[in-house]
């Protein structure tokens, strides 16, 4: 187990904002700890939240985002070294405790996600460098009396230019920590970055290919006991009534009780506890969902499009007279399924209730939540809940959600020892929240000259935040899930964009780039229909339409160039693209398959351009690419939750199929330079992903797919 | 129960444990070996691959009993300092991003690599048939490419 960095309240009430008005002097780590004890000496210099320098010359910065695979544990730490001037081999990580200090700016909590990490971090973690290497600056000129102005810092040091001498960083730090932090130190010209927008190696790499990296299910507390939960096979029902009798036959169980999501059986591991729950008797009280089925609820969403929805937005005089005077009219539904996320590592949580305070183990997006649900679950006040953030087996959205950190909460509360709960791969498929399902109504007219004169798209979703954030809901619209509905970036005079969330009983969830996902796939295989329906190029139509678009038209271009739009192609070859703002990253892909005679799509290769501003490292930001491509590509093809009598049909890998190296394209990537706003990285691969593959089978078959997945084609 | 014997990363393990019990749950909740992952429980996808007598073997339908007498060899086993041509390979290319599927993944190239030093394209299709959900899949190919040059 690793105990981690804590500090106390007062100290980082101290700390406000970027760097605060606090200097905490002689700032001590607690013992232990994987590198904080060893890395950090014995006077160590903490001028912020973030950092911790050493008299052993140790850089310790704490990492405040969740690493989930995304290289927050690499691209935060370069933030802050690059202004630090730090020597980077000197640089080690930990994860920060659940503090108010470490919010997320762009949300106000403290949580990862919305491709958010670097964009929240890219002032406050350069500035915090900054000062400290200001404050080492000013230790070492008055340490040797000479000018500040002579002295400059390079690689973990500082210089004496006229004189030549030198002082490491170890060896000023005991005199830094006396110091003022200084407001406003001027950040480096891009000229004059060494680390930052060059191919660092991950931090996380070594600790991940020796097996020593912990993971949440990982977690081993003294006197620490295992449950599985057995939760109602239909959405929505609850526990009747059970009979632990036979599970608690099974050697190795101890206990058995009933929590919120069902009934906990606790044990000496996980196999003990798994055979206990598979033995346990338990009647069900099904609830409302009891009928429902996939054809169902296809049914609401479908007859839920003949309404009028909220208006996300509305351009032009009048779309519907636009619509009725166009030389050509052009209709289409599309219909969307709910997804799963299917993490690598399966949901759990260790907890330990006890009436002087609370801790949370976890692998988590959410640690604000983690914490406010530790204080109301355990009766104690937030701060006297730690979290303890581990590794993350992947997070994709799913682990922003608390229903695994509420049931080892309350299961350990329920028998008064420290309980790790953990999910078998049928759980975690079962009881997800899916990516919406989803039915999306456009229309289109076209002048004679195919230009489109009136864009109407209604979204039918499903609406993640009126279950995670009601609040944000105004006026009956989702921002979330009309985003890129609302976004659609071509130029059409009249458009006309509106939104209906039915609840379908299915409870819907954060998942890898969120609504794009979905509305990603409608607005680019409709704008290819147009393309097509005018009998143009579907490249050069979108070019024509995004000249008020130059961040979408630079990584379109520059994808179609890589990819060699128009050039011939191997028998059998075909291509198709698109282009898709998320995250305030511009992505455009142009996929190359093929069809087998049995129907079977191959996707060979994947061109991707990408625009996301200032590149803080682009082999992680390459990986990025790859991975948002694999993840919606494994959509794309056989991405689907199916719904029987309420419950869900799909339960592993077998029946949830995701892809595997054979099948992987080759992806290129190719980075804009770029000094624009900066985007994320960590979703915006995925939605193009869906629609340049569908393209593609669209020039290679004449069939527009407009439901997903595609699964095998007639 | 009664006790059973293997070797465990070249030195003698005895457990007391049900011998049908999964020998990854031997291995992570009795031994405390946990870089072996627990990822489907059903041999889909690979995240609990081990060495049996140095042949990539899924864990999580393994009963302990099974390994009796035999040599098992973990990711903890598989060198000292990753120093394995494979875990060196890995680092070079920056294989992992969450990093949860890579003991397996690692475990299954050095089986293959074991057994087949140079292999083509088609034959790493054939043996990497683990799942990684972040799609380290092309990095994965280079590594194990690289590992087979020594590079």
């Amino acid at each position: 187990m690793t105990s981690r960095t804590s500090v106390t309240r007062r100290e980082f009430l101290e700390t406000t904002g970027v760097v605060g008005a606090g200097l905490l002097l002689g700032f001590h780590l607690p013992a232990g700890g994987r590198f904080g004890a060893a890395a950090v000496g014995a006077a160590p210099f903490a001028p912020n939240a973030w950092l911790r320098l050493g008299t052993d010359e140790s850089v310790l910065v704490i990492v405040d985002r969740s690493e989930m695979g995304q290289g927050v544990t690499t691209a935060l730490p370069m933030l802050l070294a690059e202004e630090l001037d730090a020597d980077w081999s000197k640089v080690k990580i930990e994860f920060a405790p659940a503090d108010k200090a470490y919010a997320n700016p762009l949300f106000g909590m403290q949580g990862t996600g919305g491709s958010t990490s670097v964009r929240a971090a890219w002032q406050p973690l350069r500035k915090a460098g900054a000062a400290a290497r200001d404050m080492l600056v000013s230790a070492a000129a008055q340490t040797w009396g000479v000018d500040k102005a002579e002295c400059r810092a390079e690689r973990g040091a500082v210089i004496h230019g006229p004189s030549r001498r030198r002082l490491s960083y170890g060896r000023l730090v005991a005199k830094a920590a006396t110091l003022p932090v200084p407001q406003d130190v001027p950040l480096k010209e891009p000229k004059d970055w060494r680390i930052l927008g060059t191919r660092v190696r991950r931090l996380d790499t070594p600790a991940k290919v020796d097996g020593t990296a912990e993971f949440g299910i990982d977690v081993k507390v003294p006197g620490m006991l295992v449950a599985v939960i057995a939760r109602s096979p239909v959405r929505g029902g609850a526990v009747a009534s059970f009979d632990a009798a036979k599970a608690l036959a099974v050697p190795g169980v101890r206990q058995v009780v009933q929590v919120s999501s069902g009934v906990a059986v606790v044990a000496d591991g996980y196999w003990p506890a798994k055979q206990g729950r598979d033995a346990l008797a338990v009647t069900w009280n099904e609830g409302p969902n009891a009928q429902l089925t996939s054809a169902s609820i296809s049914q609401l969403l479908a007859q839920s499009a003949d309404h009028a929805g909220a208006v996300a937005r509305h351009d032009g005089s009048d779309p519907e007279a636009a619509l009725a005077a166009a030389a050509t009219r052009y209709d289409a539904a599309y219909e969307l399924p709910f997804l799963a996320h299917a993490t690598m590592e399966p949901m759990n949580c260790t907890a330990h209730v006890r009436a002087d305070g609370v801790d949370v183990w976890a692998p988590t997006q959410f640690q604000t939540g983690a914490q406010g649900l530790g204080a109301k679950i355990g009766g104690v006040a937030p701060e006297q809940v730690t979290v303890h953030t581990t590794y993350l087996g992947g997070g994709f959205g799913r682990r922003f959600e608390l229903d695994f950190i509420q049931e080892a909460l309350e299961t350990s509360k329920a028998v008064g020892a420290p309980v790790k709960v953990i999910w078998s791969r049928e759980d975690d498929t079962q009881q997800d929240q899916y990516r919406p399902a989803c039915y999306h109504r456009l229309r289109a007219g076209l002048d004679a000259a195919g230009q489109p004169v009136a864009w109407t798209h209604r979204i039918v979703a499903p609406s993640i935040m009126a279950r995670v954030f009601p609040n944000l809901v105004k006026n009956g619209i989702d921002g979330e899930a009309v985003e890129g509905g609302v976004g659609m970036p071509y130029t059409v005079p009249n458009v006309h964009v509106d939104y209906l969330m039915p609840d379908t009983g299915i409870p819907v969830g954060f998942w890898r780039s969120v609504n794009n996902s979905f509305n990603a796939f409608v607005v680019e295989s409709f704008v290819d229909e147009l393309a097509h329906a005018a009998k143009r190029d579907p490249y050069e139509y979108r070019r024509d339409l995004l000249t008020k678009a130059p961040r979408h038209l630079g990584v379109l271009n520059l994808a179609a160039q890589q990819a060699g739009w128009g050039a011939p192609l191997a028998a059998g070859r075909s291509r198709g693209i698109a282009v898709w703002k998320s995250f305030e990253t511009h992505v455009a892909q142009v996929a190359e398959i093929s069809i087998d005679s049995d129907g079977t799509v191959r996707v060979h290769r994947v061109v991707c351009a990408v625009d996301c501003g200032p590149v803080v490292n682009p082999d992680i930001v390459e990986a990025q690419m790859q991975s948002a491509i694999v993840y919606g590509l494994t959509a794309a093809l056989w991405g689907e939750i199916t719904i029987d009598r309420g419950r869900v049909t799909q339960s592993n890998f077998n029946n949830y199929r995701v892809l595997r190296l054979a099948e992987m394209p080759r992806v290129e990537v190719h980075i804009v330079p770029s000094s624009e706003s900066q985007g994320g990285v960590g979703e915006p691969g995925t939605p193009p992903i869906a629609p340049a593959v569908c393209n593609a089978i669209y020039a290679a078959t004449g069939k527009r797919l407009r439901k997903l997945p595609i699964g095998k084609l007639a | 129960m009664s006790a059973i014997r293997f070797t465990l990363n070249g030195k003698p393990a005895t457990v007391d444990v049900a011998p049908d019990t999964p020998l990854l749950w031997v291995l992570r909740d009795t031994l405390g070996l946990t870089g072996t992952k627990f990822g489907c429980g059903i041999a889909q996808c690979g995240a609990c691959t081990v060495h049996l007598e140095g042949v990539a073997t899924r864990t999580c339908v393994l009963p302990v009993a099974a390994v009796a007498g035999k040599r098992v060899t973990t990711i903890e086993g598989l060198s000292r300092n990753r120093s394995h041509a494979v875990q060196r390979a890995w680092i070079a290319e920056d294989v992992p991003q969450c990093g949860y599927c890579q003991s397996g993944q690692i475990m299954a190239a050095a089986a293959l690599l074991a057994k087949t030093p140079h292999p083509s394209d088609a034959e790493i299709d054939a043996a990497m048939t683990n799942i990684c959900r972040c799609g380290t899949y092309q990095r994965i190919r280079a590594a194990i490419h690289r590992a087979a040059t020594g590079a």
